[in-house]
């Protein structure tokens, strides 16, 4: 498979977040605002590529029968790695992410990614594909944390200063002056409204790309 | 019985295959290990900072001069201040008097689940500050107790006291209180006030001893 095509299916062909439905957990439950969303993408995002790109070299060592749980360890080590730096040096960042940071580990696109592409490829295509598939998951926690931040608060990029200090608070935009809310958006049904929205508007752009109705149906899923 | 090739093949792939397993194993946990040992300090040092910057949000710098977690006073689980924990209070000290008690109490009647609160206390009895650490209330409607949303709970507590406000009065006005509300979410505020009233209680029945016990520092602590 070439580079241009691991980039594609990652954002785009087989994006995790509206194709292949993998790892709805943080979907569904960070995507409150950009910020938070955006966070955990990139989050993920690092933790592929860096447990493709570690799972990649060693795959040819690992016997098929334990093949899972090796890969398993190795995942939950990274992120527990990720989780204690951030913990660290973003600490505010942390203490709202905090708690699924470690859930990065049941988040079955990491394992998926692991499975279906690290323990077949080298180690360079690897990494790439976990990175673009990490990226691809980011960009739709991004989406639908602005869509639900905009309509639920009427802001974009609030919290921005959890991430990058007190100065950071001058960036938060103010999209709504006045606004009230609509707590709709903010709670739980609003990441799934919101998420369907996505599918469908990324399966009507497919459609008319394609000239007829695709079919676009995820039958396995996971949280 | 006859020993089967086949078998003695089994173990001994049996035997590698734990092997490599137990050869990932100690890789993973020597990276955890090493990286457990380096973000330590850091981690210990920004969960210090953290705690100072919302010490310092309920208890202004004027207000003491000493190292607060240095500290400490222990408040064992399940007294009058209705801690289901042991937690610690924090004593201010203006040139090595008394000036103040920063209190953690839990509201356990919030609307979804404790609320958490600090709640800091001047010697002489009166409110300085109270705010939320942590809550689940619903986005949009309780969540203003919270400083970020609004500023009610400043507007209702600060320099509050047994003393202006009788026991009766420590109430919603909804109820017949002296706190105001906002109409929709009334069981959070309703906790709220319970709480920080709680806190008020304890500090008048503890007073003494609050400030008079040995020191417990925060490390030594968790």
């Amino acid at each position: 498979m070439t580079n241009r095509e691991i980039i594609e299916n990652g954002l785009w062909k087989q994006n995790p977040g509206v194709v292949q439905l993998l790892g709805m957990c943080p979907t569904l439950a960070v995507t409150s605002t950009v910020v938070n969303g955006l966070s955990l993408g990139l989050a993920t995002a690092f933790v592929m590529a860096a447990s493709n790109a570690s799972i990649s070299p060693i795959r040819k060592y690992v016997p098929g029968e334990i093949r899972i749980p090796v890969f398993i360890l190795i995942i939950a080590a990274l992120v527990t790695v990720t989780d204690l730096v951030m913990h660290a040096y973003v600490h505010a960042l942390h203490a709202v992410l905090g708690i699924f940071i470690p859930l990065i580990v049941t988040n079955c696109i990491v394992l998926a990614r692991v499975e279906a592409f690290a323990a077949k490829n080298d180690i360079a295509p690897s990494a790439l594909d976990g990175l673009m598939m990490g990226l691809g998951l980011a960009m739709v926690l991004t989406v639908l944390g602005g869509m639900r931040e905009v309509i639920g608060k009427g802001t974009l990029l609030s919290g921005l200063d959890l991430a990058f200090g007190p100065a950071a608070k001058q960036f938060v935009i103010t999209v709504v002056p006045d606004y009230h809310g609509f707590l709709l958006a903010i709670l739980p049904p609003g990441a799934f409204i919101g998420l369907a929205l996505l599918i469908a508007g990324r399966n009507w752009v497919e459609s008319r790309k394609h000239g007829a109705s695709v079919a676009n149906v995820s039958v396995a899923s996971c949280h | 019985m006859s020993e089967s090739p086949v078998s003695e093949s089994v173990v001994r792939h049996t035997l590698t295959t734990t092997a490599i397993m137990i050869v990932f194993t100690l890789v993973g946990t020597l990276l955890l290990v090493t990286t457990f040992f380096t973000t330590r300090a850091p981690i210990a040092e920004s969960e210090r900072q953290s705690k100072l910057k919302l010490f310092e949000q309920v208890l202004p710098h004027a207000m003491h001069d000493n190292d607060l977690l240095k500290d400490g006073v222990l408040i064992p689980a399940g007294g009058d201040l209705g801690n289901r924990e042991e937690t610690l209070a924090y004593r201010g000290r203006l040139a090595g008097q008394p000036s103040a008690v920063i209190l953690e109490a839990t509201a356990p009647d919030g609307y979804s689940g404790d609320i958490k609160l600090l709640v800091a206390v001047r010697a002489d009895g009166e409110l300085v500050g109270v705010r939320v650490l942590a809550h689940k209330e619903t986005p949009g409607l309780g969540d203003y107790i919270d400083i970020a949303h609004s500023d009610w709970i400043k507007k209702n507590f600060d320099g509050q006291s047994l003393a202006k406000t009788s026991d009766e009065q420590w109430k919603v006005k909804k109820d017949g209180g002296s706190f105001d509300y906002m109409s929709g979410a009334t069981i959070t505020p309703r906790a709220v006030v319970k709480a920080v009233h709680k806190s008020l209680k304890y500090f008048a029945a503890h007073r003494e001893e609050l400030f008079s016990a040995a020191a417990v520092e925060e490390s030594a602590h968790d």
